[in-house]
Order: structure tokens, then sequence, then C-alpha cells
């Protein structure tokens, strides 16, 4: 019997961690909307911090809008596998940012803008996000100006990255806090892309 | 009372109420000075150098610091909430502020009880959270660039960022994109909408274009879209009519750009710095006297 129950509890244990494994390797996509809930922050920022960590750890999560009836004007939620509900918890509360609630799916979310729109200019480059817009000049990777977007952090963001280079500027998705913010984010990490390229 | 309500990116900058005025490339607000720059800073440099043509007009900015989580945009709507009634407004344009429902909910049931609608005018994150209320058709104007407007056009999106593909797609005209947005109640009587084209429009559809002159790199400088809403809010404050207000405005906003020679590195005070000559010189053509 000793002999037997580590063993038992052994493959308890690597029968959970294949479930675990195969969980984390179902992508999102293929979970139903009944597999899937939402994790509600106060803001932005602490749904950038949140997606930071899971990803890190290696959790298939989303960033996606939320429903209607919890919508304020300039929000993210973070979609993530239901299951997983307590771990994810766990990890945010050691972390310090614990999410203000956790719903289930029950609609389809919306989905962030995945759309870039690229203009040549010759000497720079101009990539929009939704309706923000990062353009740089090609030879230097200057980032010479910002613009689009109506949040408050707009002029903040471009205050911080307009005269610097890609490599020497901050990324918006550190310091910006709003979903204009996150849209520039997305279009220096498609810049970024670009500059490779030169 | 013509007014501007909108944040700058200073988080120290404090709630402060009073004249604007602009002495060179600097706004000068209750004593505090704020470099001007994209953002309302550009929006209020354009109306003090439209205003420096067509005589004195005093404007009056509700301003606060706000780089962040919008606190500086609670603190004005608060204000507003509290003090707006013993205000005589006649034209208010919100700007950069936290697109947040709520407050922009309780901003109108302030508006509604003046005795005296002033005009309203709103672009930037307050232009989102007033469509999201789906309250846009309150409003005498609002002045979206093309990509705003197909988050006006899009009646499930509750930000830009949520635009969806299929309306956000280049292929998508303005003139339909106008009509969308109108078919949901998405928009404000009136529409400027900023682009390679500037169209002007009502429910009725497009009533004027303003395609000349040409300065392409306009679309890459932050700030272009605030000078022409600075421009339209100056004009509107003197008492003229908003289909007028916006045809002169988009016309100024162009030929002050194309007198700027711009680059895509160019930065908007140099576009700011021509409005005056550009103004004279769209008023002295005739056809829109």
């Amino acid at each position: 019997m000793n002999t037997k129950l580590p063993l038992q509890r052994t493959n308890d244990v690597r029968g959970i961690l294949f479930k675990l494994k195969l969980f984390k390797e179902k992508k999102q996509d293929n979970l139903s909307r009944a597999e899937l809930g939402i994790l509600v922050f106060e803001n932005t920022s602490e749904v950038i911090a949140a997606q930071r960590i899971l990803l890190a750890n290696d959790w298939e999560i989303r960033v996606m809008g939320p429903p209607p009836e919890i919508q304020s004007g300039c929000d993210l939620v973070i979609e993530f596998p239901l299951i997983q509900e307590l771990n994810i918890l766990r990890l945010l509360e050691k972390a310090g940012i614990p999410p203000i609630e956790t719903v289930p799916v029950t609609d389809p979310l919306l989905q962030p803008v995945d759309l870039f729109h690229i203009k040549d200019f010759g000497r720079f480059l101009m990539i929009r996000a939704a309706n923000m817009k990062i353009t740089v000049e090609k030879r230097t990777q200057l980032i010479v100006n910002v613009s689009g977007g109506g949040c408050p952090d707009v002029p903040y963001l471009a205050f911080k990255l307009v005269g610097k280079t890609m490599a020497q500027a901050p990324n918006p998705l550190d310091i910006g806090h709003t979903l204009c913010g996150y849209a520039l984010g997305l279009a220096f990490k498609e810049m970024q892309k670009k500059c490779l390229q030169w | 009372m013509l007014a501007v309500v909108g944040t700058v990116p200073d988080p120290n900058f404090p709630l402060t109420v009073g004249r604007v005025d602009m002495v060179e490339n600097r706004l000068t607000i209750d004593g505090k000075h704020v470099l001007v720059n994209r953002g309302t800073p550009a929006l209020l440099g354009a109306m003090v150098n439209t205003l420096k043509v067509l005589g004195p007009t005093d404007i009056t900015g509700f301003i606060a610091g706000d780089i962040e989580l919008g606190h500086g945009s609670s603190k004005l709507y608060q204000y507003l909430i509290e003090n707006g009634p013993q205000i005589d407004f006649n034209t208010i344009v919100f700007h950069y502020l936290q697109p947040d429902v709520d407050w922009h909910n309780r901003i109108m049931f302030m508006l509604d009880d003046l005795e005296k609608k002033p005009v309203l005018i709103a672009d930037a994150g307050f232009m989102y959270a007033a469509k999201m209320s789906g309250q846009a058709q309150a409003y005498d104007l609002f002045t979206p660039d093309v990509g705003e407007l197909s988050f006006l056009a899009d009646e499930t999106a509750p930000h830009p960022f949520y635009t969806r593909g299929f309306i956000l797609h280049d292929d998508n005209s303005v003139p339909d994109l106008i009509s969308r947005a109108y078919l949901h109640g998405n928009a404000a009587k009136n529409l400027l909408v900023k682009g390679a084209i500037d169209s002007i429009a009502d429910k009725s559809g497009i009533v004027f274009s303003v395609d000349s002159p040409v300065a392409e790199a306009m679309e890459a400088m932050g700030g272009t879209g605030d000078t022409i809403t600075g421009i339209v809010t100056a004009l509107a404050g003197t008492g003229m009519q908003i289909l007028k207000a916006a045809k002169i405005a988009a016309k100024v906003n162009r030929l002050a750009g194309f007198f700027a020679k711009p680059t895509p590195a160019t930065q908007v005070g140099e576009i700011i710095q021509h409005i005056p000559q550009a103004l004279e010189n769209v008023l002295k053509e005739s056809y829109v006297q």
C-alpha cells in the first residue's frame, strides 16, 4: 500500500499536469463560449499589467472588449478559460492586481481592431492602428509624430515618444492607460517589426 | 461664454478655470502656462489665433492635467455639474477627456436644465462618450477624422478601438459611413469629417466638400485635427451658422497647413502660427462671406 500510494499520487499529479498542458495548448478559439469567462478590472492599465503577467505564465488569454452591460467607455477585459479561474485569480492576487469581477461569457465579445493601415511618405512611414498613428523617419528610426486618439493620455504619450528613436522610446503599452494608449502600443509594435526590415 | 473643456498632459496642472490667452507658443490660463502642442492646447491655440482676426471674444478654459486614469477629467466633470447651472454658456467644446458614459450623462442632465441651450461641439474622448451614450443628436457638431467616422458608423463599437473591420476598411466611402452614422443616431446634427477631402454633412448627407489646398503630410501630424476643431468652435462662438463655420474652418486649416509647408515631422505649432493669415485669405473669398 505504502509503495503504491506515492505512485498513484504521482500519476494523479501527472494526470492533472497533462490535462493542464492540454488545456494550455487548446487555443482560446477552440473553447466554447460556456468555457470562457472575463476578468474585469478597475482600469485599462490594470488590464495591460494583468495581461503581461498571465501571458508570461503561459496562460491562453485574450484582451477583448467588454459586454454591453459593463461598458463604461474606455475599457478592456481579459477573456480566460473558466476552468482555470482559481489558478488565474491566485496569480493575479499574488501580483497585487486582482480583478474587481469575474463574469462568465454569455455573448460574443467585441474584438479589438486588428487592421493596420500603412502609409509610405518616402522618407517617413506612418502606421495606423484603430484611431492612433505613429510616424517614423526610416533612416534614423526617429519617431517624428504621434497623432489621432481622443483619450487624455494621448498627448502625454506623444510627449514621451516624439523625438526619440524606436529603440529609445518607451513602449506605449508600458506607460499608456487607455484604449487609445493600447492602440498606439499596437501601432508601435507593428512599427518595431518594420524597423527590423530596414 | 465661449467655453473649452479639456485636459493638458501635465499631472501637476490643477483644475483651472479662466480666460485663455497666448503669447508666442505659450498659452496662459489664470496665470498658469501651457506649451501649445497636440491635444487641447492645440485647439486653444487655434481658437486664440482665429479670434485675433474676428475680433475680441474671450475664451474661457476649463482645464485640468490628466495623463492617465482620468482623474483630471473627473475633476472637470464634477466642477461642471456643480457650477454649470450658474454659468452663461454660449458655445461649449468638449475635447480630450476620459470617455465615460456615466459622467457624460450627468453633464447632459446639467446642460438640459439650462435656460438657454448653448451650441454644443464634441471631439476626441468626449465625442466617443457622446456616441456611446446614444445622445449624439443632442450635439450641434462632431469633428471626427475618417477613422472616428467609422467608429460613429459602427453601432456596436463603444470606442474606435472596437470598430469592426468591415466598417473600418478603406473601401467604405465617406458618404456611406456618414449615412450609416445617421441611420443609427450616432452622429451630431452636423459633422465635419477631417480627411484627404474634408466633408461637411448633416442628416441629408454631404453639404460641402473641401479638398484644396493639399498638404498630405498633415495626416501624420499630431494636432491638425485639434486645430480644425478649434477654428470651427471659435467661428461658431461668434454666432456664425455651424455649416458655414465648418466650411471656413476646413479651408483655413488646409491653407494654414499649406503655408507651413509641412513634412510628416512638422509640429502643429507651426500651422497654428499661419491661421490668422489663412483666415484673412479665406474670408476675402466672396463665396464664403
